[in-house]
């Protein structure tokens, strides 16, 4: 049963595309022949040429939502266009707080399953295969759906690696958005953004991560120094983020972001099996732990028994001794 | 909806997820490839927030009824007891062999059905589950019920005859207005669920909790359980495992090895 068409739900602001969606591309492009990008915002015009430059030949937009939630109109405008024209064979979106509305939404309205948490794709002699991370990450289960196309999969952001393919930009395709009635009445009024120095957790090649383990919440200020020391950006585990120490946007795990960079530094986390799952694609682990028999050291390519409240501030003197000595870069 | 005052006669339904104990290790059955739920079943303690939310908007709103709503096998109603202990004042449990395998859109579609009857102005439900983790059935239970829904809720209050809600979004939060009937999804902290007393435990033996059949709700048997899943497992591994590298006990001096490490991988 070979694939021969996916639509990628992508995201967008101001005419810069989010990396999720470039990485669900690159994947989606070695599996079907034609690939379609999915996209809401006013700005499709302006990302045709990197969505293009990425695979997709066409990008289906519903246009700007106006501050409407965008889960149902762009649900019921898709729902309209697979009426109209037939379905793709699946539709691939990402773990957003906005995707995994329209997943959900798509599915009750087209009557179709929905394999979520996925962390990969192959193609099977009976259609795509997704897999999951079962037990912690120790086990993968692999699951198709039987029911018609499309198929819809949500996959776990950082799956992928994005790629650029050095397509033409992608034509656009306005869709129509129908009535949704009162299920689409839900309206955002206003936009908070925090403010956040240094790269996006998700997007960093660095990430300074601080558990239990640092005792107090003030200091929670050696992990922010040391992530701008090295260009990363700070994390924190569940416990830490419950305790009030940081927000939730700074959660690596299950619950929280899943993070791939180069490097990891886990300072004072366990290493719980929930936090594992968020952190465990990074390329290269450091831990430092008091506690010889953590369960981070089974993951940590370096790994410190160690007090974290003493190793920090000797890391972050000796990186300024390094500086001063102008060290390389 | 009865609109005594503002608010008074808010009628809130809350999902309650039962399941297995998160401490005691799960495992998968041999056979059919699923997670095997025996023994005793616990209320979510993501779905601890959605009753103490339920209970203190009815409360803002001068009145009204928290209603309890969970699907579950063998009748359970442990997690329920503890919910009602909590202060709701009574509970819908859908419980029917024929649902054992059920998808998330399935179980959407089993509370829908218990959920349309009650009229209720507002449903509650967690982001997501502890042990399914999918994050859509709320959202696939809105659309079936033709609601609105706002997930990810950091905070929510009435305001004139709706909801406003503070969302959680990958850069902040959105302050999102709704109107009722709605569906909201709320996270973890976004109220401190209270313990049960004594008396409210004492008095939840004795609250109403309507146990449902499949046929009771007029749902297709077909569409419920493994067949209505659509969706099968075709195969489970080990993954691949990460190995532990070097530990190196601190002598005061672990920090050059993070650094020489940093070094090697160009870090620094
Ligand atoms: C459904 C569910 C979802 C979850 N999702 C997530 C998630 O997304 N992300 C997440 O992180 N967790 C998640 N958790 C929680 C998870 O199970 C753990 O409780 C949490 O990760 C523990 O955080 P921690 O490592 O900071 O704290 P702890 O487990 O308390 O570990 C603290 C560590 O610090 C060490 N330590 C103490 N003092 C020092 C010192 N001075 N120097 C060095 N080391 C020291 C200790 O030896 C210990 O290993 C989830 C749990 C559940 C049930
Ligand atoms: N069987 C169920 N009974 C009642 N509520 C449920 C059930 N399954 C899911 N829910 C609700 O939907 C939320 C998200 O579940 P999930 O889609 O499994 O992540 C849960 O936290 C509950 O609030």
């Amino acid at each position: 049963m070979a694939v021969g068409r996916i639509w990628v739900v992508t995201e967008s602001s101001g005419g810069v595309a989010s990396p999720a969606g470039l990485e669900l591309l690159a994947a989606a492009r070695r599996l079907a022949p034609v690939v379609e990008a999915v996209h809401w915002g006013g700005d499709a015009a302006e990302v045709a040429a990197v969505l293009g430059g990425h695979g997709a030949t066409r990008i289906l937009t519903v246009g700007d939502l106006e501050g409407a939630l965008p889960a149902v109109p762009v649900a019921a405008a898709l729902a309209a266009r697979i009426e109209a024209s037939g379905p793709p064979d699946a539709v691939f979106l990402t773990a957003s707080y906005d995707q995994r509305d329209l997943a959900g939404r798509l599915s009750a309205r087209l009557d179709r399953p929905v394999l979520t948490n996925a962390v990969g794709v192959t193609e099977g002699a009976d259609g795509l295969l997704a897999e999951h991370a079962a037990f912690g990450g120790s086990t993968v289960v692999r699951a198709r759906i039987t029911a018609p196309p499309p198929h819809l999969f949500v996959f776990r952001p950082r799956t992928f690696a994005a790629e650029a393919a050095g397509g033409p930009p992608a034509d656009v395709e306005v869709l129509a958005v129908p009535d949704t009635g009162a299920a689409g009445a839900a309206t955002i009024v206003h936009r908070h953004v925090a403010e956040r120095a240094g790269p996006a957790l998700d997007e960093a090649s660095v990430v300074v991560a601080g558990g239990r383990g640092l005792g107090d919440p003030s200091r929670f200020g050696l992990i922010e120094q040391l992530a701008r020391r090295l260009g990363g950006a700070p994390a924190g585990t569940r416990a830490v983020v419950d305790a009030g120490w940081v927000p939730y946007s700074y959660q690596v795990g299950q619950t929280g972001t899943t993070v791939k960079p180069t490097v990891y530094l886990a300072c004072g986390i366990s290493g719980a099996t929930q936090h594992l799952v968020g952190m465990k694609g990074a390329r290269h682990i450091v831990a430092i732990n008091k506690d010889r028999d953590a369960p981070i050291f089974g993951v940590a390519d370096l790994g410190v028994v160690g007090d974290v409240t003493k190793v920090l501030p000797r890391l972050l003197e000796a990186l300024d001794a390094r500086d001063d000595r102008g060290g390389t870069q | 909806m009865e609109w005594v005052g503002e608010y008074a006669g808010m009628k809130v339904a809350v999902c309650v997820k039962q399941i297995p104990d998160p401490a005691t290790p799960g495992r998968l059955d041999p056979t059919t490839n699923t997670l095997v739920r025996d023994g005793k079943l616990i209320l979510d303690d993501s779905d601890a927030y959605g009753v103490e939310m339920g209970l203190q908007l009815v409360d803002a709103a001068g009145g009204g009824e928290v209603v309890l709503v969970s699907m579950a096998p063998h009748r359970e109603t442990g997690g329920l007891r503890t919910a009602l202990a909590m202060g709701a004042d009574r509970a819908v449990l859908v419980s029917d062999d024929a649902l054992a395998g059920s998808d998330a859109l399935g179980t959407a579609k089993v509370l829908a059905a218990a959920i349309r009857p009650l009229g209720a102005d507002l449903v509650l439900a967690a982001t997501e589950s502890t042990d399914g983790y999918t994050g859509t059935t709320p959202v696939q239970l809105a659309e079936l019920l033709g609601l609105p829904s706002v997930t990810f809720a950091k905070r929510v209050e009435l305001e004139g005859g709706g909801l406003r809600v503070r969302r959680q979004t990958e850069a902040g939060y959105d302050e999102v207005t709704c109107p009722l009937p709605a569906l909201v999804t709320v996270t973890a902290g976004v109220v401190e669920p209270r313990y049960p007393s004594f008396k409210g435990i004492m008095g939840a033996k004795n609250k109403p909790v309507d146990v449902h059949t499949v046929a009771d709700l007029g749902l297709d048997p077909a569409a419920a359980g493994w067949s209505g899943a659509r969706q099968v497992i075709v195969d489970v591994a080990p993954s691949e495992q990460r190995r532990a590298g070097e530990v190196v006990e601190d002598q005061g001096d672990a920090h050059q090895a993070i650094i020489r490490f940093l070094e090697q991988i160009k870090v620094l």
